[in-house]
């Protein structure tokens, strides 16, 4: 029995440290972090690798921390984060922005506030708003919903509105898709997501009087938004280069507005 | 108010015959639930494509693929290293002080929640050792897991293997290395095999730490250091993200179907053996 | 064999064995290593029964989340050992024995399901139902409690089927013959008999509900906030580890490692009290 387990080791082994040669290529970039970018760097990675085949690339998530470490102690070669400032210690890394993203601040469709601003939002977030009719809703209690403290988005967020201590009583989930779940089950729900993932199932507030729409992230007239950076530490290998480099070319950028971020420019 | 003894058995067995009810329709129900919705998904085509636009479309099949060779390669390494020690442990060692506390440690370990192995993993694998997001950082993180647990139940088979047998074969003149291989192991080999079963399950459901150690990549693996995603992992990252329910759901019943097959094979093996030694 | 030979065998053995532990070994003082001296920095009493848990600020108090683990757990224990040790009794010694034969190992099936489809079924079905009917945020003790205890339910049946069967026949029968009902027979004698074994089979079920992660995560809600009512809201402390492990530097992940040393403490814990109870009864015969 013993012996058959080591034989059966040693066949997967075999197996799976097939030389770099059969397959795929032997060139490979690992990218990781922030999780909202995610799904469009894997989007972008599978047209790329499609149309050359020496380099294979691989896409983690984390979170935009995680992106930010991981390109810094080389765990990634590609780190992606989202913040609007980046922290001290990713001052090390050459930044190049590949999208830009805007925050949209989200309800319950039944909740009959349509709009906030700033201030209102801070309030609520820090828990000193705590009923929807403070702010012409019904009677209700607000359930606050938040990403947790590594998000990209959440930093973000915090970094626009300013002065953000998040009320203790505050939902805390660790994904886009959560916190869109969370808003659409709620009636009394508030949160923050990509506005790449809006969908029908929940409502994006006006902020300070502007909705947040394609146009008005573009001229700027809508606050919340926030580049997507690419992170490499030092000189880039130029696997790395040619990647970065489709993601900004026309092709690269196309792909990015076309399924809900917005281009680099 | 006496009430006489046989209504109160009766009102007992009510009540506890309800509890067990309870119990069972709740566990069918998650079992169902899962199943109804995710069946409409699954097909040849879902099991055997690779994954599109995040898992949204195409299939599974490298998810399968990595459902296969963590847990598989986190019990080559656990399984004889566990098995080995537990031998040793039990016949090769006189029961003191200090077999006591190595049973009181593995004990402890086999309850150590998964997340710290996970958090193991990542910083010791993934992060020091430098092998990144791969099969090979999950696997060994999941045998580490999985090791304790295989100790204590293969200790705990070899021990039920009564004394006379051992007696039996000593006297006839067997060593005991002939003894362990002919008439121990072989005795004691449905308990070990329950052991191993719960390993197998354990790594196949396992989420976070394997997340943190094998990463989340779809891409299929050619090699111990690609990255892999287990279905496990994928229906956690579907679900979460909202990409897409219905795959999620697919996901699941694929991983639930997986589980209680593997279940039900170690069952039917431990049977068979058990009747072909009696 | 004749190759090794018996003291060869011996030898690998003996260094195969000594590999294993030392790799388990090197976790354990891993884990403690990196928690340990930051205990002793940061000040065990502020570590524990700090309510602040702001990592940004250097503020590590993990009471609100061992507050959650406990209700949690508890909240677990509440549904789960009821109706594992009822489901146990009813099947061991009323129910025919081809109907628990068939039910045993299907019981023992379920438990093998991932603890995500569990925790998803909780956020579709469980958080919305105790939203609309009891109110909260739906994702609360309450959600997280009900569904660890199904989890755990398996565990506590099984292990409580097996202590009952283990007790010898001749107890019922002297039972029934001094006149006693079955029902009598069980209360009075069986379970008393058996007990240590479900409470073994309770604490074991207790670890698991504590080390459990993700579906906490998806149905508790993770507020940094000591609960007030089981409708609340509340991170444990395994859920904390798991949100903030990948991003975690410094002082953060010495924090981290720090709560995993506390949830080794408490399954040490857990674990010489279900030996000490063994012990108890193996003393008492």
């Amino acid at each position: 029995m013993r012996t058959m387990n080591i034989l059966l080791f040693l066949c997967c082994a075999a197996i799976l440290s097939s030389p770099p040669g059969c397959g795929r290529g032997t060139k490979s970039v690992t990218m990781a972090g922030s999780t909202a970018f995610q799904p469009f760097a894997e989007k972008l990675a599978d047209q790329y690798m499609s149309k050359q085949s020496e380099v294979t690339i691989t896409v983690q998530g984390g979170g935009s921390a995680v992106g930010i470490q991981s390109a810094i102690s080389g765990a990634a070669q590609i780190g992606m984060a989202d913040l609007v400032i980046l922290p001290e210690e990713a001052q090390v890394l050459t930044t190049t922005v590949a999208a830009r993203d805007g925050i949209a601040v989200v309800v319950n469709p039944a909740n009959s506030v349509s709009a906030l601003t700033t201030d209102q939002i801070r309030d609520i977030m820090n828990g000193k708003i705590k009923n929807w009719k403070e702010v012409g809703g019904a009677d209700a209690p607000v359930t606050v919903v938040s990403r947790e403290a590594g998000s990209g988005t959440r930093s973000s967020f915090e970094q626009i509105i300013t002065d953000i201590s998040l009320t203790e009583d505050a939902l805390i989930q660790d994904s886009n898709g959560t916190i869109r779940e969370t808003v659409a089950n709620d009636a009394n729900a508030i949160g923050y997501l990509s506005h790449g993932l809006l969908n029908e199932k929940i409502k994006a507030l006006l902020v300070d009087g502007q909705a947040c729409s394609n146009e008005s992230i573009t001229d700027g007239t809508y606050k919340l938004v926030r580049p997507i950076f690419l992170l490499v530490k030092g000189t880039p290998e130029k696997e790395v280069q040619d990647f970065i480099d489709y993601i900004l070319s026309d092709e690269g950028q196309q792909t990015i507005t076309a399924n809900g971020l917005l281009s680099a420019k | 108010m006496r009430i006489s003894a046989r209504l109160a058995q009766r009102i007992a067995v009510t009540i506890l015959g309800g509890a067990t009810l309870v119990t069972l329709l709740a566990l069918v129900y998650i079992v169902f639930f899962v199943l109804e919705k995710g069946l409409e998904v699954v097909s040849v085509d879902f099991l055997l494509s690779d994954s599109r636009d995040m898992g949204r479309a195409g299939g599974i099949f490298p998810t399968l693929i990595g459902t296969v060779v963590l847990p598989l390669l986190a019990l080559s390494i656990a399984t004889p290293l566990g098995i080995c020690t537990s031998v040793f442990l039990t016949e090769y060692t006189l029961e003191n002080r200090i077999t006591r506390i190595v049973r009181f440690g593995t004990d402890c370990l086999a309850g150590i929640p998964s997340i710290i192995f996970g958090l193991f993993g990542f910083i010791f694998f993934v992060m020091t050792l430098g092998m990144g997001w791969s099969i090979l950082s999950g696997g060994l993180t999941l045998a580490v897991m999985v090791l304790p647990t295989i100790i204590r139940t293969s200790e705990e088979a070899i021990k039920a293997v009564p004394r006379s047998y051992r007696d039996v074969s000593y006297s006839l003149g067997a060593t005991r290395w002939q003894t362990v291989k002919k008439v121990v192991l072989p005795n004691a080999l449905p308990g070990i095999l329950t052991g191993i079963m719960l390993g197998i399950g354990r790594s196949i459901g396992e989420t976070a730490a394997v997340i943190f150690t094998a990463g989340s990549s779809l891409r299929l693996p050619h090699s111990l250091f690609d990255s892999t995603r287990t279905m496990a992992v994928h229906f956690y990252i579907l679900a979460r993200e909202g990409i897409s329910t219905e795959n999620a759901y697919g996901t699941a019943a694929v991983l639930i179907i997986s589980v209680l097959l593997v279940n039900l094979a170690a069952y039917w093996m431990m049977n068979r053996f058990i009747a072909k030694r009696s | 064999m004749s190759i090794i030979g018996e003291k060869g065998v011996r030898r690998i053995l003996l260094v195969t064995a000594f590999s294993a532990l030392s790799a388990l070994l090197l976790i354990a003082l891993f884990i403690i290593n990196e928690g340990v001296p930051f205990i002793f920095r940061y000040g065990l009493r502020d570590f524990l029964f700090s309510s602040e848990w702001k990592p940004a600020e250097g503020r590590f108090g993990i009471f609100p989340m061992l507050a959650a683990s406990v209700w949690v757990t508890l909240g677990a224990m509440a549904v789960g050992a009821p109706l594992g040790i009822a489901g146990a009794v009813f099947l061991s010694e009323f129910a025919p024995k081809s109907v628990m034969r068939i039910i045993k190992p299907a019981i023992e099936l379920l438990a093998a399901i991932p603890s995500v489809v569990y925790g998803f079924i909780g956020v579709m079905v469980l958080a919305p139902l105790i939203r609309s009917s009891l109110g909260g945020p739906g994702l609360s003790i309450l959600a997280g409690s009900i569904i660890l205890g199904i989890m755990i339910l398996p565990t506590i049946m099984s292990i409580s089927i097996d202590s009952l069967l283990a007790v010898p026949q001749s107890f019922r029968e002297g039972s029934l013959a001094l006149g006693a009902t079955t029902w009598q027979g069980v209360y009075l004698v069986i379970v008393r008999a058996a007990k240590s074994g479900i409470i073994a089979g309770v604490i074991l079920g207790m670890g698991r509900a504590i080390g459990e992660t993700m579906a906490v995560i998806m149905v508790a809600g993770n507020a940094v906030k000591i609960p007030d009512s089981a409708l609340d809201s509340a991170r444990t402390l395994t859920a904390n580890i798991a949100l903030e492990m990948s991003y975690a530097t410094g002082m953060h992940r010495q924090a981290l490692f720090a709560t995993g040393v506390v949830l080794f403490v408490v399954i040490i814990i857990l674990n010489s009290l279900a030996t000490v109870v063994i012990k108890g009864k193996v003393a008492r015969r």
